[in-house]
Formats: C-alpha cells, sequence, structure tokens
C-alpha cells in the first residue's frame, strides 16, 4: 500500500520536470533567489522527511501481525537516547532552516533596494532604476511611469537589467500584486503605500495577475509583462507617448469604475500628482487627502467641528455606503461664527421690524436671523445628494 | 399591501431575492425540498417525532450529543463537497474562452461556502463529536460537567449552520473567500445579504463551540476518575484538553471582530474602512489570531485519535508517552505566535516576517517528535491492519509531505511566490484532509462498535479508504505543480490552455473522493444491514488500551455502573493484565441530569434573530431576542434537572452484559 504511494509520486516528480514552472524557472534575480530558498529549503527538509517516510513503511510492513519473526516487545514504550535524537534530528534542520530564513527574508525584503542585478553583477549607481506606481483597480492594473509621464493599463514593460521599483497601492479593495517571472508578491492595498524592487534579466513577455481575490472580475485582473532590451524599451515609451490621450483627475474617476477584462490602454501624458492623490483617497474633487488630514491630527485635530467633518472623508465613492442604522455622512460647510454663518457677512442681515414688546427682563432684541438649529449645529447635508 | 409595511414585515427581503433565476440553484432546492418532504412524510408516518424529541433532541447525554454532531459533520460534508465538485468541474471546463457553467456570482459564493463549511460545519463537528462521545468515557465519567450546556451547544452549532444552508436558496452567501477580508466584505463592496449571513452563521454557531470548548476543559479538569493523574490520562484526552483550552482562548477573539464587522456593516463605523482611519489590516490580524489556532484546534484531537489507534492496532504501548504530551502542550502554546503566516506579503518588515517565520518552523518541531512516536510505536510491535491503522498509515505518509510543504511555506522570500497560489491550496488540503479528515474516519471506524455494538462493513471501509487515499493525491498532487506554474487561487477563468490537463486530473480526483464518500455512506447501510455478523458483545473488540473499552457496547447511559479506579496510563489494558473481574453485585442507584428542550429552544430563537438581523427584519430580531431572554431565565426556574436511574435498572442492565459475554464466551 504505502509503496505504491511512492510510486505515484514518481510521475509527479517526472511530471514537474516537464511542466512550465515558472516559479521555479523565473527571468528575474529575485524570483531566482527566492526560487533557490525553495528548493534548498525542500532539499533541507527532504533530509528528515524520506527517513521518515521510509521507515513508516518498513515499520509498516516489518510488524505486521503475520510476520511472527519479527521482534514483539508490548512493554516497549521509552528510550532516552532515542527521545533525544527525535527531538534534535529536527530541532537540527529547524536551527539551518531557521539562519537560512533570517538571511533570505533580510536579503529578499521588497522593500530593500537592489544591490546586484545578476549572481555575478552588481547594480550599476549611476543608472537610476526605473520607477513604476502600481494602482489595483476594480478589476485592472494601472502603471503609471512619472519619469515617462506615461500611464497604461494592464501592460507592464521594462527594461532588461535595470532595477525596478515598483510604489504599489490600490483603489478600493485588497489585491495582490505578482508576476511570477519578475519577484514574488506583495498586497496592494487602499490608502496605503508597499513597495517592490526588482530586476528582469530576458527578454520576454510574461504573466502579472492579483493574487488576492478582490471580486466578480478578478479573473480577468491580469496583465502581460514584457521584458525589452534599452531601445525595445525606448520604442515602447514612445508608442505609448504617441498614442496621445491624457490621464487626469477626470479621466481617472472614469477609469476606476469597476468593469471587467479591461484591454491593454494607453495615455501619452499624465498628471503627475495623480498617484498622490490616489493614494491620498482624493482624487475626487472636495476630498480632504489622507496627508492632510494627518497634517491636522497631527496638530492637535479639528476639535469638535472635526466629529461632523465626515464627508470629505468618505472615500467609497462609487459605492455609497448604506449601513441600515447608522447615519448619514455629514460635513461642515464652513467654520462660523454666528455673526457670520456659513463664512457670509451679516451685514445685509437687517433685523426685523417687530414692534411686539419683549417679556424678557430687560434684555435686547437679537440683531440677527437665527438659522435652523440642525444645519447650524450638525451641518447635515440632504439625504439626496451624494 | 403598501411598501413601507412589507419594508417593515420582511426587511431586505423581496422576491427578487430569491434565486429562481439560477437554474443550478432552482435544481437543488427541488431535490433538496423532495428529500426533506420525503424524511418527514417518513419520520411522520413510523411516528418518530416523539421518539426523536425525546431521545435525541433533548437529550442530554455526552454519547448521543457526539452521535448527533457527527451526523451534522456526514450531512455538511456532503454539501460542501458538492461544492467542491461544482469547483473542480468549473475550473476543468472555463479554458479557451469558455466561461464554464458557473457565472462569477455564483462561482464566488460556491468556493466562499466551501471553505465555511467544511472548516466550521464539517471539520468542526467531526472532531466536537469524537471528543464529546469519547473525553468522558476514556476519564471514566458519567457525564460531561454541564449536560444541558453540551445540548444547547450542539444545537447553536446546528443553528449556525441552519443560516449558512438557508443562504442557498433565500438570498446568497458572501462573495469574499471564507475568511471575508474587508474592504470587501465591508458594506461599501458587499451590500447584499451574503456577508451578513457568514456573520451571523458563525456567530451563532461560534457561541456553541466556545461553550462546548469549557465544558469539556471541565470535563477533563474536574471528572477524571480515581487514580486518573493529568500524566495517566490517556494521549486523546490530552489532546481534547489542548483543543478546547484553544477553542476557549481563540473564538472569542473570532467573535469580537466579526462583532466588530458587525458594526462596520450595521451602524457605520470605521473599524475595517479604507477612510477613517480605519485599517483593514487589523482585521486581517485579528482573524488570523483565531484562525491559527483554529487549524491546530482541528488537528490536535486527529493527533490523539492516532496515538490510540497506532498503540492499539500496534499491541503496544504509546512510545513516549511524557515526550507526546509535551509535545501536544509545546504546539498548543506555539500555535498563538505564528498568525503572521498568514500574510507575510502584507508588508511586514524583514524581521517580523522571520520572526513570524521561524516560530512557524519550530511548530514543526515538536510535530515532528509525535510522528516519531508513532513510528516507534509500531517498532516492534504486532501491527493488525484494520481500517483505523489504514488510516493512520495513510496519515504517516501524507502529512509529513503537508508539514513540509507547510514549513516551506514559513519561509518567508518563498511564501512570496507561493502565497494564494494552488500550491497553498494544495498544502492545507494536505494537513488538513491527511489529517483531520484521516483521522476523523480512523476515529470513526474505530469508536462506531462502540457507539452501536457493531464493527463496520470492511470491504466497503476499504473503498471508501482506497477512494479516498488515491482520489486525494489524484485531486491536490495537480495542485502544488499548478501552484509552481505561478497559477492562483479562487480564479474561474483561465486563459492558459497548457494549464487544463491538470485541472482536469484533480477533477478526476475529486470524483474518486466522491465515490470515497458515497462507498462510506454505503459502508454505514451496509453494516447496518449485517449488524448481527459484525455484532461485538465484548464491548472490547480491538483489544484495546483505554477505559471506554472497559463498559459495554453501546455503554449503559450511565456508562459505568461503578466508577473505574485507575493505575495505569493504558488504564484498560492494565485491568485486563491483572485480571479485573466485573463486579456483578451492590449496584446503587445512579444519580444522571434529565434531558431538557431549553437547549433546542434557545439556539432556535438565537437562529430566527440570526436571520432576522441578516434581513433587517428588525421585529423578528428584537422579538427573538426578548424570547432568548425569557427562555433563558425561565429555564433557571426549571428545578427537574437530575433523576436518579432506579438500582433495579442499573441491575437489570448489568445482569444483560453479564448474560452477553458468557455467551460470548
Amino acid at each position: 500500500m504505502s509503496r505504491l504511494k511512492i510510486l505515484a509520486l514518481l510521475p509527479l516528480a517526472a511530471a514537474l520536470s516537464g511542466c512550465d514552472c515558472v516559479v521555479l524557472a523565473p527571468a528575474g534575480d529575485i524570483a531566482a533567489q527566492q526560487r533557490d530558498l525553495v528548493i534548498i529549503s525542500t532539499v533541507l527538509m527532504l533530509l528528515i522527511v524520506v527517513p521518515v517516510m521510509a521507515l513508516t513503511v518498513l515499520f509498516a510492513w516489518r510488524y505486521r501481525q503475520s510476520n511472527t519473526d519479527a521482534r514483539y516487545e508490548p512493554e516497549w514504550d521509552h528510550s532516552t537516547a532515542l527521545e533525544l535524537v527525535i527531538w534534535s534530528a529536527p530541532l537540527l534542520i529547524i536551527v539551518c532552516l531557521g539562519a537560512l530564513t533570517w538571511m533570505g527574508t533580510h536579503l529578499l525584503d521588497p522593500y530593500r533596494t537592489l544591490g546586484r542585478i545578476h549572481a555575478d553583477r552588481a547594480v550599476d549607481q549611476s543608472k537610476a532604476p526605473l520607477e513604476v506606481d502600481v494602482v489595483a483597480l476594480d478589476w485592472k492594473w494601472l502603471f503609471i511611469y512619472p519619469d515617462y509621464g506615461i500611464a497604461t493599463v494592464n501592460e507592464l514593460a521594462a527594461p532588461v537589467d535595470r532595477p525596478i521599483t515598483f510604489r504599489i497601492t490600490a483603489s478600493s479593495v485588497m489585491n495582490s500584486f505578482y508576476i511570477p517571472a519578475l519577484a514574488g508578491q506583495i498586497y496592494a492595498m487602499p490608502g496605503m503605500e508597499t513597495k517592490l524592487h526588482a530586476v528582469v534579466n530576458h527578454a520576454g513577455s510574461y504573466k502579472g495577475f492579483s493574487a488576492n481575490y478582490s471580486g466578480a472580475g478578478f479573473s480577468g485582473m491580469r496583465f502581460n509583462f514584457q521584458g525589452l532590451d534599452d531601445k525595445g524599451f525606448d520604442a515602447w515609451v514612445a508608442s505609448a507617448k504617441s498614442a496621445g490621450g491624457s490621464l487626469g483627475r477626470a479621466e481617472y474617476l472614469q477609469l476606476e469604475k469597476p468593469s471587467e477584462n479591461e484591454p491593454v490602454r494607453r495615455w501619452g501624458t499624465v498628471d503627475a500628482d495623480l498617484y498622490r492623490l490616489i493614494l491620498n483617497m482624493c482624487v475626487e474633487t472636495g476630498k480632504m487627502c489622507q496627508s492632510e488630514m494627518m497634517a491636522i491630527d497631527a496638530k492637535g485635530g479639528n476639535g469638535h467641528e472635526g466629529l461632523n467633518n465626515t464627508l470629505p472623508l468618505a472615500y467609497d465613492k462609487y459605492a455609497r455606503r448604506g449601513t441600515a442604522l447608522g447615519p448619514e455622512p455629514s460635513f461642515v460647510a464652513g467654520t462660523c461664527t454666528p455673526d457670520a454663518p456659513q463664512g457670509k457677512t451679516t451685514a445685509s442681515i437687517t433685523a426685523p421690524v417687530d414692534m411686539a414688546p419683549l417679556l424678557g427682563a430687560g434684555l435686547k432684541r437679537p440683531s440677527f436671523t437665527p438659522l435652523k438649529s440642525s444645519s447650524f449645529l450638525l451641518g447635515l447635508r440632504p439625504k439626496s445628494d451624494s | 399591501m403598501s411598501p413601507d409595511l412589507l419594508k417593515l414585515i420582511f426587511g431586505r427581503l423581496t422576491i427578487e431575492s430569491l434565486p429562481l433565476h439560477e437554474p443550478i440553484v432552482v435544481g437543488t432546492f427541488a431535490v433538496v425540498a423532495t428529500g426533506g418532504l420525503v424524511m418527514l412524510a417518513g419520520l411522520t408516518y413510523l411516528r418518530l417525532w416523539g421518539y426523536l424529541w425525546r431521545e435525541w433532541f433533548t437529550t442530554v447525554d455526552h454519547k448521543r450529543i457526539g452521535i448527533m454532531y457527527m451526523i451534522l459533520g456526514i450531512v455538511m460534508l456532503l454539501r460542501g463537497f458538492a461544492d467542491a465538485l461544482m469547483m473542480r468541474l468549473q475550473q476543468a471546463l472555463a479554458f479557451g474562452g469558455s466561461e464554464g457553467y458557473l457565472n462569477a456570482h455564483h462561482y464566488d459564493q460556491v468556493f466562499t461556502a466551501h471553505g465555511v463549511i467544511m472548516i466550521f460545519f464539517v471539520a468542526m463537528p467531526l472532531v466536537t463529536g469524537l471528543m464529546n462521545y469519547v473525553v468522558p468515557l476514556q476519564i471514566g465519567a458519567r457525564d460531561v460537567s454541564f449536560p444541558f450546556l453540551n445540548n444547547f451547544s450542539f444545537w447553536m452549532t446546528v443553528g449556525g449552520a441552519v443560516l449558512v444552508m438557508a443562504s442557498l436558496f433565500i438570498g446568497e452567501f458572501a462573495r469574499t473567500g471564507w475568511l471575508a477580508y474587508p474592504p470587501l466584505s465591508n458594506i461599501g463592496y458587499s451590500p447584499d445579504v451574503g456577508v451578513d449571513y457568514y456573520i451571523w452563521g458563525l456567530q451563532v454557531a461560534g457561541v456553541g463551540t466556545t461553550l462546548s470548548g469549557i465544558n469539556l476543559i471541565c470535563t477533563i479538569v474536574k471528572l477524571r476518575c480515581p487514580g486518573m493523574t493529568m500524566m495517566k490520562m490517556p494521549v486523546f484526552t490530552w489532546t481534547s484538553l489542548c483543543t478546547n483550552v484553544l477553542i476557549v482562548a481563540s473564538f472569542p477573539v473570532l467573535t469580537v471582530v466579526l462583532a466588530l464587522l458587525t458594526l462596520d456593516r450595521y451602524v457605520g463605523t470605521n473599524f475595517f474602512t479604507n477612510d477613517f482611519g480605519g485599517s483593514p489590516m487589523m482585521y486581517v490580524n485579528l482573524i488570523w489570531i483565531w484562525g491559527h489556532p483554529e487549524v491546530y484546534i482541528l488537528v490536535l484531537p486527529a493527533f490523539g485519535i492516532f496515538s490510540e489507534v497506532t498503540s492499539t492496532f500496534s499491541g503496544k504501548r504509546l512510545f513516549g508517552y511524557t515526550s507526546m504530551v509535551y509535545a501536544t502542550v509545546v504546539i498548543t502554546i506555539l500555535s498563538y505566535l505564528v498568525w503572521l503566516h498568514h500574510f507575510f506579503t502584507m508588508g511586514s518588515g524583514a524581521s517580523v516576517n522571520s520572526f513570524f517565520g521561524i516560530t512557524t518552523m519550530i511548530i514543526s518541531i515538536p510535530t515532528g517528535a509525535k510522528m516519531f512516536n508513532w513510528l516507534f510505536t509500531m517498532y516492534r510491535g504486532r501491527i493488525r491492519y484494520e481500517l483505523p491503522m489504514m488510516w493512520t498509515i495513510a496519515f504517516m505518509l501524507t502529512f509529513v509531505i503537508g508539514g513540509m510543504t507547510g514549513v516551506l511555506l514559513a519561509v518567508p522570500p518563498a511564501d512570496f511566490v507561493l502565497h494564494n497560489s494552488l500550491f497553498l491550496i494544495a498544502h492545507f488540503h494536505n494537513v488538513i484532509i491527511g489529517g483531520v479528515v484521516f483521522g476523523a474516519f480512523a476515529g470513526i471506524n474505530y469508536w462506531f462498535p462502540k457507539a452501536f455494538g457493531f464493527k463496520l462493513d470492511p470491504f466497503w471501509g476499504k473503498m471508501s479508504f482506497w477512494f479516498w487515499v488515491t482520489g486525494f493525491y489524484l485531486a491536490f498532487m495537480p495542485l502544488y505543480v499548478l501552484g509552481l506554474m505561478g497559477v492562483t487561487r479562487r480564479l474561474r477563468v483561465f486563459d492558459d490552455p497548457s494549464l487544463q490537463i491538470w485541472f482536469i486530473i484533480a477533477g478526476i480526483g475529486a470524483f474518486l473522493v466522491f465515490l470515497g464518500i458515497l462507498s462510506m455512506l454505503v459502508q454505514f447501510a451496509v453494516s447496518f444491514l449485517k449488524r448481527e455478523q459484525l455484532k461485538d458483545v465484548t464491548g472490547d473488540p480491538w483489544d484495546a488500551r483505554t477505559l471506554e473499552w472497559a463498559t459495554s457496547s453501546p455503554p449503559p447511559d450511565y456508562n459505568f455502573a461503578f466508577t473505574p479506579v485507575v493505575h495505569d496510563n493504558d488504564a484498560w489494558w492494565d485491568m485486563k493484565r491483572r485480571g479485573y473481574q466485573r463486579p456483578l453485585t451492590g449496584f446503587k442507584p445512579i444519580h444522571m441530569p434529565s434531558s431538557t428542550g431549553t437547549g433546542i429552544i434557545l439556539a432556535g430563537l438565537a437562529t430566527a434573530m440570526g436571520f432576522g438581523l441578516i434581513w433587517y427584519m428588525w421585529w423578528l430580531a428584537a422579538l427573538s431576542f426578548a424570547g432568548l431572554l425569557v427562555v433563558g431565565i425561565g429555564h433557571t426556574f426549571n428545578y427537574h434537572r437530575d433523576f436518579d436511574i432506579p438500582a433495579e435498572d442499573v441491575i437489570r442492565a448489568e445482569d444483560a452484559r453479564t448474560k452477553l459475554l458468557a455467551g460470548a464466551k
């Protein structure tokens, strides 16, 4: 029985050598180092796994009931020497693997800039890395090249052997930015930025996709990643430039609406501030950028008015939150005093002429018209608006 | 009626909420409804309602509750596995421009439901059921510490399952993946009832799980028979104790994190939203602080089962009992220090990632020690290859592969390339099927004769075994390969046609597993028909070692006429060796807890409250909540909680056994 199972593993090994396993044969140095770690760790563990499996089969066979030649010691249940071995053997493997993990994790930290392009070539410090801003949208990828002023959807290209610095965020839900041939994945999260440093060593066309389920159009969130030589890359940039079109805030707001299986799109110019606005969730006019809110908070916050200042910070645009019991978002129309409601001057407001006697003891008649208390105190917003 | 009134009564529920436009769901509903009606009619015709209510639904007997947990687990396995088959079929079809046969709306529910059901309503009930049945018997107790609570816990678990099942036909289930990460699961991106079904299904069931955990801890700590010190407890009882400690310490975290998500969804708080300082990353952390211990909650009892089985069928004391116990305790503690390995890719620094990677690897040391302990229990034994032992050998060979890929995934840079891939899917099915499911099946085959007085049919058991084992390898080895080919999880359609062959192999494997499940059902039916042939009157059909085999099969309501006294780890083995004589006289009345319908009523009200909250039927939620309070407080005035089994009944039962035993000799 057990032997059959080992036999069953053989075709698997054969299959592995035949399959198009991009994880085991990547095109980028980072992914290659990660692949090496996968293989080294597996071999390290096989050192103990193979003997365990072999012993299982051996003991299962040898000590079967019908084999009365085998020794039978029903009371034997302890051996200090054996206990030492069975605790220390896995421990030794884990010590090695742990050391490997500590080093590997630090060396391959996605936030760490590259020290080498390939196993035998250091980074050329005179060349700046290629910067790419990545935005995971519902359900497509937006790539902005700040140095070239171009942007693409579902298409990424980079020159071979030039380090790439990705800054990654998302528009609405979590995704994971993953090009198996290039480097390991990292999550793309709204309002937050993750980073990835990588380099591609071989020209070619590779697959990229989202590796974290993000809703209905998730399966179609694929893009092509092209590793090009320097000339090819320049040509690619030029063709994007010549595609014309401009990606500004208005176009982005259209683009970020949910759509599935988007074709490749290119823009020749792009709003230089767009990525910062996306990251701070304030592309839409009237929204306060997170960075501004943080700056306000750092100085002690908005005080009581801050409590009501929710609309400029409510982010879920195309899916207005509709909680069953919660309040509608509200905003502060202006920081005002009774003399200057909503920032208007009171000069034009004239006191009504009323000859009726005042009944208060010696109180003066008020010299202004109070606003309705609800809008004055709470700044409530009409429900129809969104 | 006016729309306002309709809305007041039915909340969000409208005729459009029923999935009448989904032919697959309508077909399923027709089959389930017909089957259900036939069953109800049959029960009515056979006048079984009264019997079921008196003897099963309201019982506080841990043995019957244990059996009901197992039935729940197996019924839900059919649903969860139907989901698995649907996914395998979709992924085998959807190539080369084909959309397959499931749209995203349906497919995304299917994989979410599959995960939720398999973990919460298959694996948990199977494990809890075995613990419920076996632990009191193994420690020589007459029941658990809180028998009523046990009944209530079971029905709360059922309530959660009912809500999840209801989502199939009324509304929809979550389309978020089984852990419902925000912001996707928040109201902005999942405005429908799916996530609410998820939340309330798990909250209702979670109450049951937590209470059951408290109950079993108390039972193990307080109700052990004289002589059974902690270090003389059977290993299954030890692993149960550790599992229940994990349950009590980790399920409240799940409850709280789901409650916070509920607040976000219902009243507009911002715990896990993108804006207003909410942090979805906090949810991911919190849910895995529960989620990682959860996998040990499932696998530790399975380890216990394998320990009992290996020792029994090798005819040998368990090798290294003490190190086995310490290994279990170490795993229990370490399981809290590793949760971050589920999201190395969320952008933590290298030091944080390596810390959690290395703690994860450290868990493999006690686990490896356990593996060696089983090995050396077999060493110089006399191994009888009955079904439980076959499952154990299959486990040992399968689990080491899963363990190895698990440690591999604990290396953060390796995880960066394998995270969320089908490699990960293959890994956790490798450990959950190879560990928990094989363990549950070993346990079912091992303890079935104890519960019913006859063994399970070996032929169909072996059919089931071979279908399951080969099916498992065919279904999941291709997923390892696909993971290395860079294929990620939860995809509905594929563009690369070279992948298709692997999905077809996996689909064939899933179909074999399906045959394995069918064989198991046939095994139950055949065994029932052949129960006279398979009968065991000794109460100890396997020549086993622990106390549950000292009493009759099935055990009497009171388990043991006299509380046993224990002098050795393998208490029953020791008693047999020293020529134990069953007492034949001197029986006394036995004090036992009374049945009560309160548990099922409370759980029904809780389920109704959940349903009301899901659909915004506020009146229903409020009424059910009030009902919960009234019934709960009312029950405190129920003074008919116990009774004495008269000495004559005990004498009659024990005399019958004496005759049976005499006949067997």
